[in-house]
């Protein structure tokens, strides 16, 4: 069976999915997602047709509280962990102009 | 062993009755884990300080409750605002969760002392514990074999008595199979029952924080201090609490167990067929009867299980983006290459091929070939037990097709390794209960387990049932000789 998946694809994917890949990578991921999804196709022996998709098992409703404003994370907290800060923002590098990239 | 640890309501009991310290047992798991876990590596990290001091407030009387004392272990998925919570990931090797998971806060509320955080496969995302980023977890029975994953600390801490019961997540077998392949129980409660607020996500509409224990009778205790609506996880069942503990040795009257030819494959090792021929007799001398039932879809769940659980990790993990928390590249040239070599160098393999299967199968133009068809075969899967359950209340089937495999085995074919968990994902698709019991031992002398599942939120009666079967042997209270 012909592989499911290019190189193409896979870079694809890695770009959508925000992954720096080597063409080694690439050349790896084809082949082991290619398998995969070689054996994903199983489903296609399936009649699914007028079958209800089921995103969750059991019986789930929207769940919503009263309006009651209540304490968010403090700044501090919610700064500890970030690679760079300057509180009370988080840091990144130039987004704008030359190099912006994406 | 001393009488007073061979389970975690002996424990409990001892330090109530003030036969044992919380002091002694604390200084009892640490000094075991001191001399034994060099070998195996279970812990990613140990509270010391924090256990000695908590254990200390215990015999003061300043801490009381249903466990206090008891040493807990929890696996590195769960946040605690100690410590660090990583996931076994690079990504995360320095984060220092701001808050703390529900499970664990009702463990402390009730006395419970967290020992530590075990290691897993990276974001839960393996069945051996190889995937690691602080290194494998070996299996307490032989070390040259994998404790199975992706909960493989918690197991091999359970095996290894180096707590008294752990905590695992489940998501397509991750308490069940390492549970199997260390000779422990472990439960998966039905989906809904024990709040997700502070386990780190990997598939949402999966995932499912559970127990390892020695006993089913530790299980249910933990069951009644773990579960219980949350309004931080709107996916808690909001339902009154259930105790699981006071009719737990109450045995089920006219028990159908319910046995299906597709669990019964001629490729299960003769260890494991015979483990669960053994439990139908058991079962059979206590006046079970046995109906066969037809869970037609079963084949079919490793490939739903693979396109479901990848497109919600890839959802999921997108917010480790480099910026408000975790692995941050040095020097990148613009925005887009801070996500992605940032990303690149803060997951590893198996992340990543997950990450990309899953951003795959949601692509326009795959989104309906993968995705939606999953999603349809999953609810076959599921209406295969609504079916089952009118004609039996439980079924009981392997948990995996062998024993502990060898380190190293399956690690080069993805495919191989996402088989192993052809017997336990089909309950996470349905959020249905499962729990796996001590079966024996193979030849070579590793364990063998048997696996029970029940109708969703049918956790007590499922408990009732596999304590039938510990009430018939003593599988459970095999364990590893350490070297």
């Amino acid at each position: 069976m012909a592989n499911p998946i290019t190189d193409a694809d896979v870079r694809h994917v890695a770009q959508l999915s925000r992954l720096k890949l080597s063409d080694e990578q690439v050349a790896e991921y084809t082949q082991q997602l290619g398998r995969v999804l070689g054996y994903i196709d199983k489903l296609s022996e399936l009649d699914v047709d007028g079958v209800e998709p089921m995103a969750h098992a059991l019986d789930m409703s929207n769940v919503l509280r009263e309006d009651e404003p209540v304490d968010g994370m403090p700044v501090d907290k919610a700064l500890a962990n970030a690679p760079a800060s300057d509180p009370p923002y988080f840091k990144v590098p130039k987004v704008l102009g030359e190099g912006s990239g994406a | 062993m001393q009488p007073e640890f061979q389970t975690l309501v002996a424990i409990k009991n001892a330090i109530a009755d003030k036969k044992v310290s919380a002091v002694d047992a604390a200084t009892y798991y640490l000094n075991r884990i001191e001399q034994h876990d060099q070998n195996i590596h279970a812990f990613n990290e140990l509270y010391r300080d924090y256990v000695m001091q908590r254990a200390a407030q215990v015999d003061a009387g300043q801490i009381t409750g249903k466990l206090a004392g008891v040493p807990i272990a929890i696996k590195d998925n769960l946040c605690t605002p100690y410590g660090h919570t990583t996931c076994s990931s690079k990504m995360l090797a320095n984060f220092k969760a701001p808050y703390m998971a529900t499970a664990v806060q009702k463990l402390e509320d009730e006395g419970a002392i967290i020992i530590g955080k075990t290691n897993l496969d990276e974001f839960a995302m393996g069945s051996s514990t190889e995937n690691s980023a602080m290194g494998m977890t070996k299996n307490p029975w032989d070390t040259t074999r994998v404790p199975g994953g992706s909960s493989g600390g918690s197991a091999a801490a359970m095996s290894a008595d180096f707590a008294a019961a752990t905590l695992g997540s489940d998501t397509g077998g991750s308490i069940r199979q390492p549970a199997a392949l260390c000779g422990v129980c472990g439960l998966k409660p039905t989906y809904g029952k024990v709040s997700r607020f502070g386990l780190i996500a990997f598939a949402s509409s999966l995932d499912q924080i559970g127990p390892f224990t020695r006993t089913v009778e530790d299980a249910a205790l933990l069951m009644d201090v773990i579960c219980g609506h949350d309004a931080k996880d709107s996916t808690s069942a909001n339902l009154p609490p259930a105790d699981h503990s006071l009719q737990l040795h109450k045995p089920i009257e006219n028990l159908r167990i319910g046995i299906a030819k597709q669990y019964m494959s001629d490729s299960n090792e003769p260890a494991v067929t015979k483990a669960v021929e053994n439990a139908i007799d058991v079962y059979k001398s206590m006046g079970a009867t046995i109906v066969e039932v037809d869970l037609p879809h079963t084949e079919y769940g490793i490939p739903v299980y693979y396109i479901v659980a990848t497109a919600e990790a890839s959802s999921n993990l997108a917010r480790y983006d480099g910026v408000h928390y975790g692995h941050r590249t040095k020097n990148p040239s613009d925005l887009y290459d801070l996500y992605a070599a940032s990303r690149a160098e803060g997951f590893g393999d198996e992340v990543k091929r997950r990450i990309m299967l899953g951003t795959y199968a949601l692509c326009s133009g795959y989104y309906d070939a993968y995705y939606n068809r999953a999603l349809k075969v999953r609810r076959l899967i599921k209406q295969d037990f609504d079916k089952a359950y009118e004609q039996c209340d439980t079924i009981l089937c392997p948990t995996t097709t062998g024993v502990a495999f060898k380190a190293g085995d399956k690690t080069d074919d993805p495919l191989a390794m996402y088989l192993n968990d052809v017997y336990t994902v089909n309950a996470n698709l349905a959020g249905i209960p499962g729990i796996t019991v001590p079966g024996g031992l193979s030849e070579e002398g590793l364990p063998v387990s048997i696996q029970l599942y029940a109708n969703a939120y049918e956790d007590a009666k499922l408990l009732r049932i596999a304590q039938m079967f510990q009430t018939a042997t003593d599988y459970h209270m095999l364990r590893p000789e350490l070297g």
